[in-house]
């Protein structure tokens, strides 16, 4: 097998970004070898003739002719795993190998840019990468489109399968078939993609193929003779897993005669170029200069820059058919590339491919600054980081206790995790996150009400405007089908969980001798705060789980107040189910009783439902404080803490005659830390 | 113009400046007198003299305070004097109203330092053979030896550290002395200086409860004279005590039981004839502790020694806003610096209006007369208490709840109130704070920046 005849054409512009001099150096030194200049937009200022390849087959230096590759010579295929099954090591050999990047030791999820993606080791972020490959004295075109693991990105992955004709399922040797293994396997089965399961990382002491084939055959129903063995990481086999991208998925079904018809999968915003739309052709050419429009929008547009990504731009004269790529076409604001957006040609219009439905938001939980003054900032912050991410939906809020901030949207939970992870990391923005809700729905009842909201059934994602009872004939709650895959030996103990969070059981196989899969159905309320947490460790965190969305359900839900000696606390408003109402409304009380401090006379802690009270906590009064001894020499000490008191003080929310300060709310309010 | 060009006046004549300032005293414009305070504020004030050394730790003590090495008796003493007298020439007082002794463990100093210190006072101030002088007393065999000279000295009346009558309890605070040594310094001490002898206790001890703290507060007011001060033990960062608390190896009692201590020691004390006076102190046939309730009531006080904090408009070199002011604390840097400038004041912090006026406040609210009208108008002559506080709504809730006093008199706590000062305080801070400032915005609106008071340092 040879690798691609442009192999090591292009080191990553990073790279040669940093590293401009060592670089030039080199290509001195290499003066005979395969390394070919890229006209990269920070070489330009750099003498072109020094780096004129001497390889011959390659004259033109600037691109690599597409035309090449005909769209029977074209592989689009994706990688989907579990979390750490090894999907971002595959995808720096792969690239290797293919000459997408150098071989060295420093490749490490080379895919995955952003810290959160690295520090957690997942992608967060699809990303693609074109790469070159020989097979049987033939070029193939494959291009990888690295794929978020987990489903609360499943919009993302949807998207990037859209684009796809076929999988790499990776699975653990040792670990086997988890949660999301199982998700992502479904997303891609229902896509009708072909699959090629491939068990990593045999070179493990404890790796078990065996199992791992029995586990496919027996969940995935795919003969176990398809699966390829492979050590991403020592790169064993995995010229294998080339080979069956070849041989294995189909070409994308897509003809250059056609009118040119792409579908955006995906968009990234560049403050200098704007907009960078990802691309897969479906039909046609497409060059620069071509003048384009936008199906959605019907805006025109003249294509300034378009190329492959090998994972970096590299810019090409001409997109054709099948193949994916990426265009600059001087559009301003990422809503300009709706993804899903079909683009064509000005004057040879078509009609629109089917695209996507748009991603709902599942998760809500209230941002505010830590302190006010930081609130320009973290507004800035905020929109910087939805302006790549477009799943997040934003609205303004304001709490008397926590002042202003917002109440963001999120796919699921670990989209809101990675979320607030990079809006410090990135932004360095220090935020208070309140404990996440989920949207409800009410049916109203009332004719009025009908008509004042304009619809029958209105979604309450802030529990003060919750509806009341007597203008509702039902009221709905999002629910969600959970995965659960463990060992055996914890099933008792995972069902006692399950069942306390309303879970209702679907399914339960074992899928080898010692392992079991779960399917429950769960509110989605049930299980957004601490469901993994505990899940995780009553499994000593062997248990996987992952769920998807699965439509609303009626359900018995109440407004649950929190009284201070009497006087209700807006804030605090919860929607919980009845049955639910007090375990939950004790445990806020509870919070509450530790955070407030201690006042002059005695105050009454409760959660109550309508005008009955399901829960309480006194705070005793203050029966002594004052300082024993206050002499001359103390004063300085004494007058310190008590401005710092005043102080505190004026910043204190009064609810009746309760003082409570911002702790108190952040304390009851926030997600517990884990 | 006036108000501009006298304090630069003041320095250039400061030889003769007693004279000057004297005469001179009612031209003082409204801003100075307002700043300053009252003539009747800035020409007197009470002494308070720092003893730095104790003979041991006790676990939970932080004072400033050090197990002296070898004796400088000769050095303190010299020192002590210098200091005094330096800071009486910068401050100008003409009088002085009290003087104390305090510690560290004064009782440790020779009779004679008391003698030569106060031979300073007299030297530079008037001090009235009447005005109180107070030593603080450790009741060790040692100590009771020597009361009768301290009085010789001129000390008139003693506060005696007694702290426990349980031996066991004494041992854990780590105090050198037995309560029956205690008893006996107290008896000594009467007989001394009768009617003018004070004993210091402590309660919410280590495994302390409140029916001990009953009966052993019975058994002092048995051969106590008319004065008692009252102190809860509270742990200090940095305490052996704090560590052993910490540890685990003592407990401290709960909060609920020292507040029921307190509580009880009111009642008891009350029924014995012994008025609260303040927070922690208890006095009968008005044996009130004259220079403790100076502090109170706002008063300057100037401080002598190692870690001494003062209160005093530094006159002597043209000053008019009064100072926060403080010694350095290590005795050796003290030593050293007094003997090459003749003080070791190491910081010294002007103190606006508002923070004077907090203090006074803060101060005030501690005796169980609180401030008065005439007390307030003082410090404040343009701002009576009903301005500043009886908007409030927060003030108004104390006034309802009964908590707090506003009337004729002037603002007090209530016997309840009085527990729970510091509850109240920063509510009547952040009153007085809103009602200062706007204060001076609208003085800014009427008459631009003519109110404002040029620094004369």
């Amino acid at each position: 097998m040879s690798f691609s005849l442009v192999k090591r054409w292009c080191e990553t512009p990073l790279m040669r970004r940093v590293l401009q001099f060592k670089v030039y150096r080199r290509k001195i030194q290499s003066y005979n070898m395969t390394y070919t200049l890229l006209r990269h937009r920070w070489m330009k200022r750099l003498p072109t003739a020094v780096f004129s390849s001497s390889f011959s087959t390659q004259t033109d230096k600037d691109t690599i002719d597409l035309s090449k590759f005909p769209v029977d010579r074209v592989r689009n295929f994706c990688i989907i795993a579990h979390i750490d099954h090894g999907k971002s090591t595959l995808a720096d050999r792969l690239l290797e190998m293919t000459g997408a990047i150098a071989t060295t030791d420093k490749n490490k999820q080379v895919l995955d840019k952003l810290q959160v993606e690295r520090e957690r080791g997942i992608t967060v972020k699809a990303q693609t990468a074109s790469l070159i490959y020989s097979h049987q004295g033939q070029q193939y075109l494959l291009n990888l489109i690295d794929t978020p693991g987990h489903v609360d990105f499943s919009y993302e992955v949807s998207r990037s399968i859209s684009a796809c004709q076929g999988v790499l399922l990776i699975v653990d040797a040792n670990q086997g078939i988890q949660a999301q293994t199982v998700a992502n396997f479904y997303l891609a089965f229902e896509a009708q993609l072909a699959i090629i399961p491939v068990i990593n990382k045999i070179d493990l002491k404890n790796a078990d193929p065996e199992r791992v084939e029995t586990q496919i055959e027996k969940v995935f129903d795919i003969p176990r003779e398809e699966c390829i063995r492979i050590s991403a990481k020592l790169g064993t086999n995995v010229d294998k897993v080339l080979q069956a991208v070849v041989d294995r998925i189909p070409a994308p079904v897509a003809s250059t005669d056609e009118p040119f018809k792409a579908l955006v999968f995906d968009s990234n915003f560049d403050h200098y170029r704007g907009v960078v739309a990802n691309i897969a052709v479906f039909g046609g050419r497409v060059k620069k200069g071509d003048r384009i429009v936008s199906a959605y929008l019907g805006k025109t547009y003249e294509v300034n820059e378009l190329g492959l990504l090998r994972p970096h731009e590299h810019p090409t004269q001409k997109l054709f058919a099948g193949q994916v790529g990426y265009i600059i076409a001087g559009m301003k604001d990422v809503k300009e590339a709706q993804i899903g957006d079909t683009l064509y040609l000005q004057e040879q219009p078509v009609e629109a491919l089917p695209g996507f439905k748009p991603a709902k938001a599942m998760v809500f939980a209230g941002m505010y600054p830590m302190d006010q003054s930081e609130y320009p900032g973290l507004r800035s912050a905020i929109e910087r980081l939805t302006l790549n991410d477009s799943s997040v939906t934003v609205q303004r809020d304001s709490s008397m206790a926590l002042g202003a901030g917002w109440r963001l949207g999120f796919l699921g939970l670990l989209h809101m995790e990675v979320f607030n992870q990079r809006l410090e990391q990135e932004y360095n923005a220090s935020v208070i996150v309140t404990a996440p809700t989920v949207p409800y729905k009410a049916v109203l009842s009332s004719p009025k009400l009908i008509k004042e909201h304009g619809s029958e059934e209105i979604t309450i994602v802030n529990p003060a405007q919750f509806p009341d009872r007597s203008v509702v004939s039902e009221y709905l709650e999002p629910m969600v089908l959970g995965t659960i895959l463990s060992p055996d030996t914890y099933t008792g103990k995972i069902m006692t969980l399950c069942l306390n969070r309303r879970g209702i059981q679907k399914n339960m196989v074992y899928i080898d001798d010692q392992r079991v899969m779960m399917k429950y159905l769960f509110p989605l309320n049930e299980i957004v705060v601490d469901f993994y947490d505990l899940l995780k460790s009553l499994s000593s965190g062997y248990a996987s789980f992952d769920y998807e969305n699965a439509g609303y359900q009626a359900a018995d839900l109440i407004k649950m107040n929190i009284l201070l000696n009497g006087q209700p606390v807006e804030e605090l408003i919860t929607i919980v189910h009845r049955g639910r109402a007090y375990s939950a409304g004790k445990a806020m009380c509870e919070r509450l009783k530790d955070s407030i401090p201690r006042q002059m006379f005695e105050v009454a802690v409760q959660a109550s439902i309508g005008s009955k009270v399901i829960a309480r906590e006194t705070i005793k009064a203050y029966r002594k404080n004052v300082l024993a001894k206050c002499y001359g020499g103390d004063i300085t000490r004494k007058m310190k803490l008590l401005k710092k008191q005043a102080e505190g003080k004026k910043k204190m929310r009064r609810i009746g005659n309760v003082e409570v300060p911002k702790d108190a709310f952040i304390n009851v309010l926030k997600r517990k830390d884990k | 113009m006036i108000k501009h060009t006298l304090p630069a006046a003041r320095r250039a004549f400061s030889p003769g400046l007693r004279c000057f300032s004297e005469a001179s005293g009612g031209e003082i414009s409204e801003d100075v007198f307002e700043r300053a305070g009252h003539p009747r504020l800035t020409k007197q004030a009470s002494l308070y003299v720092h003893w730095p050394y104790c003979l041991r730790r006790c676990s939970y003590c932080n004072f400033n305070k050090y197990i002296r090495r070898e004796n400088n008796d000769h050095m303190m003493t010299e020192c002590l004097q210098r200091e005094t007298e330096t800071l009486l020439q910068l401050s100008q007082v003409s009088c002085i109203t009290s003087v104390f002794f305090g510690g560290g463990t004064p009782s440790l100093a020779h009779p004679s330092t008391i003698a030569a210190v106060l031979e300073s006072v007299s030297r530079r101030a008037y001090l009235s053979d009447k005005a109180e002088v107070t030593l603080e007393v450790n009741p060790t065999p040692v100590g009771k030896s020597k009361l009768e000279d301290y009085c010789r000295a001129g000390v008139n009346r003693f506060s005696i550290g007694v702290q426990s009558l349980q031996d066991g309890d004494l041992k854990i605070l780590g105090r050198d002395h037995s309560s029956h040594q205690a008893l006996q310094t107290v008896e000594e001490a009467r007989r001394l200086c009768p009617g003018r002898v004070s004993v210091d206790v402590m309660f919410g001890r280590p495994k302390q409860s409140a029916e001990s703290w009953e009966n052993e507060l019975s058994e002092l007011l048995r051969v106590c004279d008319d004065h008692v001060s009252l102190y809860q033990l509270t742990l200090e960062r940095g305490t052996q005590l704090f560590k052993q608390v910490l540890g685990g190896e003592v407990t401290m009692p709960a909060e609920d039981v020292t507040a029921e201590m307190y509580q009880c020691a009111r009642r008891i004390l009350h029924q014995h004839g012994f008025l609260q006076y303040e927070v922690s102190n208890f006095a009968r046939h008005k044996a009130v502790s004259h220079h403790n309730t100076s502090y109170w009531k706002g008063r300057q006080y100037i401080g002598v020694g190692p870690g001494a904090h003062g209160r005093f408009v530094p006159r002597g070199e043209g000053g008019v806003v009064r100072e926060a002011r403080t010694q350095t604390l290590e005795p050796d840097v003290w030593i050293r610096e007094v003997q090459q400038r003749g003080h070791g004041t190491r910081r010294r912090i002007q103190l606006s209006h508002l923070e004077l006026l907090e203090e006074v406040l803060v101060m005030g609210m501690r005796m169980s007369k609180g401030i008065n009208h005439k007390h307030w108008e003082l410090f404040s002559p343009q701002l009576g208490l009903h301005e500043v506080f009886g908007i409030s709504n927060d003030v108004q809730e104390l006034l309802q709840s009964g908590q707090l006093i506003l009337d004729d008199r002037g603002l007090r706590c209530s016997w309840d109130g009085l527990a729970l000062l510091d509850s109240i305080l920063p509510a009547l801070l952040v009153m007085l704070e809103r009602q200062i400032s706007q204060r001076l915005q609208m003085d800014h609106h009427a008459d631009g920046q003519t109110k404002r008071i040029s620094n004369p340092q």
